[in-house]
């Protein structure tokens, strides 16, 4: 057999690690919920039923089977799009899922886009103007030290509660009414997210900025403008690619506590609703996505960064 | 005559501890925080679980600084004594993984080769693991708690000192002196913990207390969750969970004092971690 041209190899390689991960995720998530205290039979039926009743549920949900045949039924029923049947809900998990993902979706979206305009604005002027770094790295010092939750509490005391400009909870109804119920959690998911991606920035642009040609091409009498679109945008463009993609997959995983503080109806809530219940279908399938998009997310940022970085295609045969 | 041999010594004096302003700063404030967390609940004005219905939902007054929370309790006594819990839960979580992830740093940069570069990439996924669903799917799987978040964050943390000191460690290693210490017949272990363990200890410390900061959040969003420690002790996560009816009619103290004791704690760690490790040249 020919061997493959290095960039076809490399894609097929990280694509394939990518669907490792998945696996070996999965499998570790199953399995520790599958071993977790707690008897799901009783839960269903109540104290009351009697032990021939227990015994048939216990037959039906599978619970006699050994734990690597049932995380087998569960896989192959996932790659149907079949998560099993949430006990508090009495309802097919990817019921439960399909109203939530679209909210958390749209919160996530919103959220980046405010980490992108801010993240990458401001870290571009502390990289760039000496004036500002100051301000600008009190500004990321603060900003990475207020946790989700203390945000969104500050925002809902003060933008809904005393000037009453946003609604307190709910997630809306609606496009423009959604959007606007959703912008303070994603002021507040966003608040974190954008200090890292402005550190990033700024980090990396006066990296750059220090590098020999550009200097040499400022001593040319290029436009400092020119000098930063031609020469330190793209070079910085890399670690600022990783870290917006580890910011995206890190949303996912934020939206968990955002959605419980504007109790929006949303999966990260739900995530949160069913470890309390005790509800383990609803906790493998949502831990499960927010796996699923930091995978994806992170195998195309190395992809994108193959791409971008010509340097980086000859250590990938 | 004598101010002018007395003067060159002070500048002498004033260079070698060019300690800026801020630096001072942050770390008086993070040993008061650390005092607070350890003699917290001594200088509660008032016992914190004291209920009191009939001076329930107070806003500020003379006899409660803070206002009181719906059950009546002293709010500023249960910020005090909530330090312990705060602390403590973090405390823990550094500890493990500081110790864990030197000694893991140390025992891959030594070996080098294929074994480093494997547990490099370990590193590098547990690194981009959000850290909250670790510990949300740990109180799911042993119940919630104390030592749920505390186990699965102390995993968690394992790379954010791992990985630097790994760095640092592997420049240890190619200097010449441990090679000079292998020709005159040490054995590795002994190399690794006399010498090069003390080389990068200031680094590990540097992170660990940056990772400190980091999972004061983590284990304060767990509380605040209700997957982490239960009521009636006091947390800071637990307090702005606590607050949020108050905080909807417009009280919103109690919320935002724990919220704020957060904020200030991770602020100080940041930049006090931040600081050593840039006087000691660590890279992040």
């Amino acid at each position: 057999m020919r061997q493959l041209p290095g960039p076809i190899l490399h894609v097929i390689r990280t694509l394939a690690a990518a669907a490792g991960t998945m696996l070996a995720a999965s499998f570790v998530i199953f399995v520790a919920l599958a071993l977790a205290p707690g008897d799901p039979v009783s839960q269903i039926l109540g104290p009351r039923a009697s032990d021939a009743q227990r015994a048939q549920m216990r037959d039906q949900l599978g619970l006699d089977d050994p734990v690597l045949v049932r995380y087998w039924h569960w896989l192959t029923g996932a790659l149907r799009g079949d998560f099993g049947t949430s006990l508090t809900y009495r309802e097919d998990v990817s019921a439960l899922l399909e109203p939530r993902i679209l909210t958390t979706a749209l919160l996530v979206l919103m959220a980046t886009i405010l980490i992108l305009l801010v993240g990458l604005s401001l870290g571009t002027l502390g990289g760039t103007s000496d004036r500002w770094r100051p301000a600008v790295n009190a500004l990321v010092g603060l900003g990475v030290a207020i946790p989700g939750f203390i945000a969104g509490s500050a925002l809902i005391s003060l933008f809904a509660v005393r000037l009453g400009w946003f609604p307190t909870f709910g997630a809306g109804s609606g496009f423009t009414d959604r959007v606007w119920h959703l912008t303070l959690p994603a002021i507040a998911l966003a608040m974190g997210w954008s200090a890292y991606v402005a550190q990033m920035t700024s980090a990396a642009v006066s990296e750059e900025n220090k590098r020999e040609h550009v200097l040499t091409a400022r001593g040319r009498g290029i436009s400092r403008a020119s000098v930063f679109r031609r020469h330190v945008l793209l070079n910085a463009s890399i670690p600022v690619l990783t870290a917006s993609g580890l910011t995206v997959a890190g949303l996912v995983a934020g939206s968990v506590v955002v959605e419980s503080v504007f109790a929006i109806d949303g999966l990260g809530s739900l995530l949160v609703k069913s470890v309390s219940s005790k509800d383990y279908a609803p906790v493998t399938a949502i831990s499960m996505i927010i796996v699923a998009v930091f995978v994806i997310v992170t195998t195309t940022i190395d992809l994108a960064q193959v791409a971008l970085d010509p340097r980086l295609r000859k250590q990938t045969r | 005559m004598t101010t002018l041999t007395v003067l060159p010594d002070v500048a002498v004096v004033r260079r070698r501890s060019n300690l800026d302003m801020l630096t001072v700063v942050v770390a008086t404030v993070c040993s008061a925080l650390v005092v607070l967390a350890i003699l917290g609940p001594f200088l509660t004005p008032y016992p914190p679980a004291q209920t009191d219905i009939l001076a329930a939902s107070q806003g500020p007054s003379a006899q409660h600084l803070l206002g009181t929370d719906a059950l009546g309790r002293d709010i500023l006594s249960r910020l005090l004594a909530g330090a312990r819990l705060s602390f403590a839960g973090p405390g823990l979580i550094v500890a493990v993984s500081t110790t864990a992830g030197t000694a893991i740093a140390i025992w891959s940069a030594w070996h080098g080769g294929l074994l480093d570069k494997g547990m490099n990439r370990v590193l590098d996924v547990m690194f981009a693991v959000p850290g909250i669903l670790v510990a949300v799917l740990a109180a799911a799987v042993f119940g919630s708690g104390f030592w749920a978040p505390v186990l699965a964050l102390s995993i968690v943390y394992i790379p954010y000192v791992a990985r630097v000191v790994r760095s640092a460690a592997v420049r240890e290693r190619r200097l010449p002196y441990v090679e000079a210490c292998q020709l005159a017949g040490m054995r590795p272990s002994r190399i690794c913990s006399r010498h090069i363990l003390r080389n990068v200890a200031p680094i590990a410390l540097a992170q660990g207390t940056i990772a400190f900061a980091s999972a004061l959040m983590d284990f304060a969003a767990i509380s605040f969750l209700g997957l982490g420690v239960q009521p009636p002790v006091s947390e800071w996560g637990l307090m702005v969970s606590d607050g949020r009816s108050e905080l909807l009619d417009g009280a919103a103290q109690q919320s935002l004092a724990a919220g704020a004791m957060v904020v200030l704690t991770v602020v100080a760690f940041n930049v006090l971690g931040e600081r050593v490790s840039r006087r000691i040249g660590g890279n992040r």
